[in-house]
């Protein structure tokens, strides 16, 4: 039996993460998709059914190689597509049944941000995050300016308040989206691929700030990335994809397994112990 | 962080209210008989407090009987275009979209003269037919401007283009069927044109211009989160389906409603939206009252040159807004929109 295949026993019997007795913050329960094959050029892509939760301060990373279901699971997550079946619950709320607002306010996700049509200041920008907690046609309140304000400064960011949002740095504009996010005051932050475009400081910093938002402000944070070592430095839980199945979930310890990981991302690998406990990948350059 | 206060919204209208009234005194005053400034004020003032009895006859007749309606109709046809185009911009995430440039503007043209043929005496059935003429060209536009499942803003503008003339070509087929005498009048009509008074009271046009402007600024929240991206309004909230719905009707309402009292005028719904941002800012809180009145003063004050300026002969007021458009279009191009 391949690793992989012995995996996917693990990662079943893995199902729930989310300690015992205290209700998680975050619970997928058998959750699972299917997009259907469309004439243009997508094939048929399940994701199988999967389980898996995550406590108030995790920080959770997706991983896995391209076409494995990461995107779509983080959908899934954010509720933007209904799971075909199974759940996915956010403080004990069917995430999918939740109306557009209080999806809002309980859950953020940020992905890569689209091209803006008309100028815009930052704190503009930011302050687009207090949306879903006031009414339709809405003016800002104080409040909504302060909180803002917070999130801006949780970022390390209050410097830029006034910039325009075109003349900001990569690092610096992810900085600002991750503050629109916070002024969202969610439960749940999603982040899709959030280090794409950093050079590796920027990872660095992203990855230690999200660690410090989930530990001291209680969020549970979710990241999809394809960056391994930053995952197991920062991580408390792995989900492990592959081609679509839940492979593993566990620590990083648990998860990053040579021989699994070498399957899964089809390169030669090693894995090697760090005096913290965490895990560090190494590529081989030879096979 | 000074965020958008209704008070603020409040001011800038008030402002550009005063504006446009002392665009529409010096309008009341330009033409073949003298008025001074002092008596227009009067005769607007006594006009508005009812005292009909202390107004000169022939004040009345100028004033209110002919020059006024002229104004107000082009109040309506300016705010009209230049909330179309604010609300075209957000809808198809693209600066340059504007009722005129899209196409829409000779759609409801269309449906304007197949009314005036086949129906020229019943009230309201121009202005229902250019409606409709405008949602089905935005339509077809629309589909044609997608590219791979998604929104192209060149092949978009491609489309409009390509719409505008092939309906062009449509009306001009149609209007060789028509006599002599109707060919000059709908002719300078398409131009853009304001000398005539619709058949429907303008009161009528007037509420639907209020219905179909608040109803697009019930949705300016929502509009100011989908131009920073559709995926993110979705994320914060924004029910984008819906708030398309009712910009696309009402963007296309607004085209009918100004094609059909006034031709197919050019750029005030592509110029005004920016130069109002330019002004107070991207904010559609505040942008769709601004433009509003912004497309009055626009229109009031190109038809007032274009009765003037090579008077006692009259241009079409879409040859004027063309004039000064395309130059100020130029301008905005080359300067960094901010």
């Amino acid at each position: 039996m391949s690793m992989v295949a012995e995996s996917r026993t693990t990662a079943a019997s893995q199902a729930g993460l989310a300690g015992v007795g205290t209700r998680p913050r975050l619970k997928v329960e058998q959750a699972s998709y299917t997009y259907e094959a469309t004439d243009r050029s997508a094939p048929k892509f399940t994701l199988e059914p999967m389980s898996f939760g995550a406590q108030k301060s995790d920080l959770v990373g997706i991983l896995g190689p391209n076409a494995s279901g990461k995107s779509t699971l983080l959908r899934l997550l954010a509720g933007l597509t209904k799971p075909l079946s199974g759940h996915i619950e956010v403080d004990g709320l069917e995430v999918s049944e939740l109306d557009l607002r209080a999806r809002a306010q309980k859950i953020a996700l940020v992905q890569q941000e689209s091209e803006l049509l008309f100028p815009l200041r930052v704190w503009e920008y930011v302050l687009q995050g207090r949306y879903p907690h006031g009414r339709r046609l809405r003016f800002e309140s104080a409040e909504d300016c302060l909180l803002s304000g917070n999130a801006l400064a949780q970022v390390g960011a209050s410097a830029l308040r006034d910039r325009w949002m075109d003349q900001l740095s990569g690092g610096e504009k992810q900085r600002v989206i991750l503050a629109r996010a916070l002024a969202q005051q969610p439960s749940l932050l999603l982040l899709d691929e959030p280090t794409q475009h950093l050079d590796i400081g920027g990872k660095v910093e992203l990855l230690r700030r999200l660690r410090r938002l989930a530990d001291e402000n209680r969020y549970t944070v979710v990241i999809v990335t394809h960056e391994l070592n930053l995952a197991a430095e920062f991580s408390d839980h792995i989900v492990l994809l592959h081609k679509g199945r839940c492979l593993r979930v566990g620590t990083p310890a648990e998860v990053f397994d040579r021989g699994l990981l070498e399957e899964v991302f089809e390169a030669p690998l090693e894995v090697e112990a760090r005096a913290n406990g965490r895990p560090r990948v190494i590529l081989q350059g030879k096979q | 962080m000074h965020p958008l206060t209704p008070r603020r919204i409040l001011w800038v209208c008030a402002g550009l209210s005063a504006v446009l009234f002392v665009f529409v005194v010096i309008s009341l005053r330009m033409g073949a008989y003298p008025i001074y400034v002092r008596d227009i004020v009067m005769t607007l003032f006594n006009g508005v407090i009812g005292r009909w009895d202390q107004i000169p006859s022939e004040f009345r007749l100028v004033v209110f009987g002919l020059r006024l309606p002229r104004i107000a109709l082009g109040i309506l046809v300016g705010a009209s275009l230049s909330v179309a185009g604010a609300g075209f911009q957000a809808l198809l995430r693209n600066p340059l979209a504007d009722p005129y440039v899209l196409g829409v503007s000779s759609g409801a043209a269309l449906g304007a003269i197949l009314s005036l043929i086949v129906a020229p005496h019943t009230a309201g059935a121009i202005q229902l037919t250019a409606f409709l003429g405008a949602a089905a060209t935005i339509a077809v536009v629309y589909f044609l401007g997608r590219r791979g499942g998604r929104l192209d803003s060149a092949t978009l503008l491609l489309a409009g283009i390509v719409t505008a003339s092939f309906l062009s070509a449509v009306i001009m087929f149609v209007m060789t069927t028509l006599s002599g005498r109707d060919l000059r009048g709908m002719a300078f009509w398409l131009m853009g044109d304001l000398a005539t008074q619709p058949s429907i009271d303008l009161r009528w046009l007037y509420l639907v211009l209020i219905i179909a402007v608040g109803s697009i600024y019930t949705t300016s929240s929502d509009l100011n989160l989908i131009l920073t991206g559709e995926q993110e309004a979705v994320h914060l909230g924004v029910n984008v389906n819906r708030v398309k719905l009712v910009v696309y009707i009402s963007a296309s309402v607004l085209t009918g409603l100004a094609v059909s009292v006034s031709g197919a005028i050019g750029y005030v719904g592509l110029l005004v939206p920016h130069v109002m941002r330019m002004l107070f800012g991207s904010d559609y809180r505040l942008l769709i009252p601004t433009s509003a009145l912004g497309g009055a003063i626009a229109i009031v004050l190109a038809d007032t040159l274009a009765r003037t300026v090579v008077a006692p002969t009259e241009l079409p007021v879409g040859a004027m807004t063309a004039l000064a458009g395309a130059p100020v279009f130029v301008y905005l191009m080359r300067r960094r929109v901010r």
